[in-house]
């Protein structure tokens, strides 16, 4: 371990990487799930949502409750292309 | 120096609110919700210059000079890689096409070639090279990450001065004869309003309603929300399908690996009229039909997992062609990009800065072709190729 604090396991982002992204004025947590990928991998958020809403809350003193979700998104966990497509045709 | 209001915190706004700020004008952008929260960070990441008309080619070809140029002048990475894009002709009438195609864009100096399967498949490794007979290949077309660039913008566009407001929503204008004199805005339910020398309406899907505001009709720029969408898959290795690959007569079905994290990206033309302007719900028969397509361009994706979906607007007028110019006096648009929005934004930004600062510009954009007048005159263009 580096020592490094992970708040983005799915995308490797740190706890350092969310706070000087705030610090540079970036507050909105759709803009921060965009910038620094949080939210977008396959647990689609699950772990680092709640840990990123934390952070911002605390730096910028407002109440977690406050702070919009991001938009979830469909599929809710990763779904094999061919259970979609049927597996007839190859 | 003048005071400009630009509205839309799309990839439009933010790059002309850069460009106005470089020229030395002062100002202030205004985006309803987060910026990119529109068509922006939805979008397929693509950027070309294999158009089918002068036009369409030519400014994209400045466009994509610009991009080249974009990460050193804006100072930050944004995932710039030209990794070219790959159009898929499945019949002999089509190879014709592509060639006439190619004439056009090697006249202009866009450096497009026919090429065969093999070739293809060197290009794109796990491509299905039977359907297809030949293809059309610019190396130079690329992507780039729609996030990191909007943000690129911005942030250098305030260093320069410029008063960008995030969730500040317009809502209306004071007009004299044929100019705008202020802009009325409204953020945290607090009312106000600022006197302006000229607007530019940068809100894409949203843009009749603000020409409405400035006391136009909403007919006048004709652009009706399609639901576009598309779907992801889990990162796979880096250089499977690194161009955009697409046949065309799929449905305009295609696919692209994302540059940064590897996903595959897939989209096609199945098309919904949007129930609303906040009507972003993804559809099943989308997730479907877009996957027997990518199945069937790059059939290992058959055994990729989806990861995400989702909806953006293609802002279309009746022609596919963007509207960009003078509306009024001091009252401009550059709106209704469908699908060509993001690689046309450094282009599209740099001349609308130049002919809201000085009245003309040098970039080769064909004002004449984008006339946001021509619909009421009844006069479309010829419909702008639309894939990504
Ligand atoms: C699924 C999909 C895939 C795409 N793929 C590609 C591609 O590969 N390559 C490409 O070049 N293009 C692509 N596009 C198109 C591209 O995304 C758009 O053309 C481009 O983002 C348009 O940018 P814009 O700034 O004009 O508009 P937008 O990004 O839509 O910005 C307009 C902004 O105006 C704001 N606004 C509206 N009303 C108001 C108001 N009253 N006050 C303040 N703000 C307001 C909105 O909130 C919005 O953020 C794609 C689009 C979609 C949906
Ligand atoms: S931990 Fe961030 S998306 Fe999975």
């Amino acid at each position: 371990m580096s020592g490094k604090k992970i708040v983005c396991r799915c995308n490797d982002v740190t706890v350092e990487d969310v706070e000087a992204l705030i610090d540079s004025g970036v507050t909105d947590i759709e803009e921060l799930k965009r910038l620094l990928r949080i939210g977008m991998g396959p647990c689609q958020g699950r772990t680092c949502i709640p840990i990123v809403l934390s952070i911002l809350a605390r730096k910028t003193g407002r109440r977690q409750e406050e702070i919009p979700l991001p938009r979830a998104r469909v599929p809710i966990r990763p779904v094999r292309v061919e259970v979609i497509v049927g597996g007839a045709d190859e | 120096m003048s005071k400009i209001a630009v509205i839309g915190g799309g990839i439009i706004g933010v790059a002309t609110a850069y460009e106005l700020a470089k020229l030395g004008e002062d100002v202030i952008l205004f985006e309803k919700n987060y910026f990119g929260s529109g068509s922006t960070f939805r979008c397929a990441t693509g950027i070309r210059a294999q158009f089918t008309d002068e036009a369409n080619i030519r400014l994209m070809k400045h466009s994509v000079e610009r991009w080249e140029g974009l990460e050193e002048e804006l100072g930050s990475d944004i995932v710039f890689r030209q990794t070219g894009y790959l159009f898929l002709a499945t019949s002999e009438e089509e190879v014709e096409a592509f060639k006439a195609n190619i004439r056009l864009q090697n006249k202009f100096g866009v450096p497009t070639r026919l090429i065969d399967m093999d070739e293809a498949r060197e290009i794109v490794p796990i491509l299905n090279t039977e359907p297809f007979l030949a293809g059309a290949w610019n190396p130079k077309d690329g992507k780039a990450n729609p996030f990191k660039t909007l943000f690129a913008y911005l942030f250098r566009a305030r260093e320069l001065g410029v008063d960008a407001r995030g969730h500040t929503e317009v809502i209306g204008f004071e007009r004299a004869g044929d100019a705008i004199t202020a802009v009325k805005f409204r953020s945290n339910g607090k009312v106000e309003s600022v006197r302006v020398d000229a607007v530019l309406n940068a809100a894409n899907a949203w843009a009749p309603l603000i020409n409405e505001m400035a006391g136009l009709s909403r007919g006048l720029v004709p652009i009706t929300a399609y639901k576009h969408q598309l779907v992801k898959t889990e990162p796979l290795e880096p250089g499977q399908v690194e161009p955009l690959v697409c046949p065309p007569s799929w449905n305009d079905a295609y696919i692209i690996q994302d540059g940064e994290d590897g996903g595959i990206i897939c989209g096609a033309g199945i098309e919904h009229k949007a129930r609303s302007l906040e009507d972003y719900e993804p559809t099943y028969d989308f997730l479907r039909g877009v996957l027997e397509y990518a199945v069937r361009i790059a059939p290992p994706l058959r055994y990729a997992h989806v990861v995400r979906q989702w909806a953006g607007f293609y802002a279309k007028t009746p022609d596919s062609n963007p509207a960009i110019g003078k509306l009024l006096e001091n009252f401009y648009i550059a709106a209704g990009f469908s699908g060509h929005g993001f690689m046309m934004a450094p282009a599209v930004a740099q001349a609308m800065a130049e002919l809201i600062s000085k009245g003309r510009s040098r970039v080769p954009l064909d004002w004449e072709w984008y006339d946001p007048y021509r619909f009421e005159r009844g006069e479309l263009r010829s419909s702008a190729f639309q894939i990504g």
